[in-house]
């Protein structure tokens, strides 16, 4: 198939033997779908839970007295407040305020970062935390041999319990270092999908065999990164490179709860110029949520269009919701069109199409918070 | 007679009508089809024009008229229900039918032998 210059997973020969579909994806052949097919393996992770391989994503760990600072100078986080066992959604950013990849950072319980980065941004990502550290103490080093699965879903916790023991207590952003088999495995209660669930960074070695443990439960299936794309997209979560790149804000693309507070009151942040003037003034776009009428879906790259034809914005992600059985997407749009509800078109193929401005997540996203598990607890306490 | 062509569709030909449709081949290639996009009756095409459009989650293909003619009739039951292309990609997930113009075009598509060889050897 072409596919011999590709990286492969450790997980490759496992996706090939379940009839995984492999797709080219940021230079790694990886299972875009198995037999069942997208729609069946996105509706059984908001059903019950699917296994994820994620292993092409970066993982790395920046040790040192100054990995904060190093981190800090790089991205708009506060590492001041990131906990021991807590993770962080944050942005690598440039100068200009535009978005160099968006990253998952968890403090580890040395005070040492582990860092999540996008398969597609990784080197370049590495290059430039590397560069920041050069004359401060402080290393980065890519994991190369540790594997990275993803179990989401409602039944995650469930499945998951009797194989990494406490994993079922911790809530929505926790790390929680463990052992599988023997071997020291980073649980982390987090996801791209909008549903609970778990990624486990896992020896390579040891790929394989946690996820034949994971499927030996018949309530766990396996989903390709079609299913993702849609889960995503359903739930308002960004992709790089399609919904975000160097040239778009955290203030145009909605994300500026991952700038940190103190680095807002500092202006200390790369591009914190132009984004605190963008959070101040507004900015000329914004990326929107849009229902489209109609089955046919909105792809990458079509015209979002004002009610009298004119050109507004365009599409970034699109596809066919298999929650709501109808196509959904997302996309920037000039600032004045984009308050909720608001009646738009697509250009479909040379079709003006209606498309109404929607509110993201189009599906809810049900993480298991931390303040709604102790809501929870008291009330059963009280009964 | 069914016949198929190098771009995955088929052609049924009962007399001088040509029934047209993707094969399963290309529907498993496709994946899980949520829209298809068909010719209006009455529409002349000519072989390898773009005739219809199949969308699946992921992406967005074009189905070429293997044979040229006028179309007559396209399947209406893929529009509320386009993963019948799924279901039946050569039976009842038909695209459209068309008047075959130029019957003489189908001495050069492939029989179904011919057809399986093709598509062994892409998957080598």
């Amino acid at each position: 198939m072409g596919q011999t210059d590709l990286k492969r997973t450790p997980l490759y020969d496992q996706h090939v033997a379940n009839g995984a579909k492999m797709v080219d994806f940021a230079g790694y052949a990886m299972p875009v779908q198995y037999g069942d097919g997208i729609i069946a393996e996105h509706l059984h992770t908001r059903a019950s839970a699917s296994v994820f391989d994620v292993s092409h994503m970066g993982q790395a760990v920046l040790r040192g007295p100054d990995a904060d600072a190093v981190l800090e100078s790089v991205t708009c986080a506060d590492l001041s407040t990131l906990k021991p066992g807590r993770i962080r959604y944050s942005l690598l950013m440039n100068e200009n305020g535009g978005i160099i990849d968006d990253l998952m950072i968890t403090r580890l319980q040395d005070g040492s970062l582990s860092l999540v980065l996008n398969a597609s941004r990784k080197y370049i990502d590495m290059q430039m935390i590397a560069a920041a550290c050069v004359g401060k103490d402080a290393a980065i080093k890519l994991l190369e041999d540790a594997a990275l699965i993803a179990l989401q879903g409602p039944r995650a916790g469930a499945i998951l319990e009797p194989l990494l023991p406490h994993c079922a207590d911790m809530a929505f952003m926790d790390a929680l270092p463990t052992v599988f088999e023997g071997d020291a495995v980073l649980v982390s209660r987090c996801g791209y999908t909008g549903e609970d669930g778990f990624e486990v960074s896992v020896p390579a070695a040891k790929a394989a065999a946690l996820t034949k443990a994971i499927l030996a439960n018949e309530e766990a299936g396996l989903a390709g990164l079609g299913a993702r794309d849609s889960l995503r997209l359903e739930c308002g979560l960004c992709l790089y490179g399609h919904d975000i790149d160097e040239t778009t804000t955290p203030v145009e693309a909605g994300l500026t709860f991952a700038i940190g507070k103190r680095r807002k009151m500092a202006r200390d942040f790369p591009g914190a110029q132009r984004v605190m003037r963008q959070l101040e003034d507004g900015c000329d776009r914004m990326r929107v949520g849009l229902m489209i009428e109609g089955r046919r879906p909105a792809r990458e790259g079509a015209a979002i269009l004002s009610p009298d034809g004119t050109k507004v914005g365009a599409v970034t992600s699109g596809s066919y919701s298999p929650t709501l059985e109808r196509p959904i997407a997302m996309g920037y749009v000039a600032r004045e069109y984009s308050q909720d509800g608001l009646a738009l078109q697509v250009d479909l193929r040379g079709k003006a199409v209606p498309a109404q401005v929607a509110p993201m997540p189009v599906v809810p996203q049900r993480y298991r918070r931390r303040s709604a598990m102790i809501a929870e607890q008291q009330k059963a306490g009280g009964q | 007679m069914r016949k198929f062509s190098k771009s995955h569709e088929w052609v049924e030909v009962a007399g001088d009508v040509a029934t047209i449709g993707i094969t399963d081949y290309a529907q498993k290639a496709l994946g899980d089809v949520v829209f298809v996009e068909l010719p209006a009756a009455g529409k002349s095409l000519s072989q390898g024009d773009e005739a219809a459009v199949v969308e699946s989650v992921k992406a967005a293909s074009e189905v070429y008229a293997p044979v040229s003619g006028s179309v007559t009739e396209a399947n209406s039951a893929l529009e509320d229900a386009p993963d019948t292309v799924n279901a039946g990609a050569e039976s009842d997930g038909w695209f459209f039918k068309l008047t075959l113009s130029d019957p003489s075009q189908l001495d050069a598509l492939m029989d179904g032998d011919a057809y399986a060889a093709y598509v062994a050897e892409l998957d080598d």
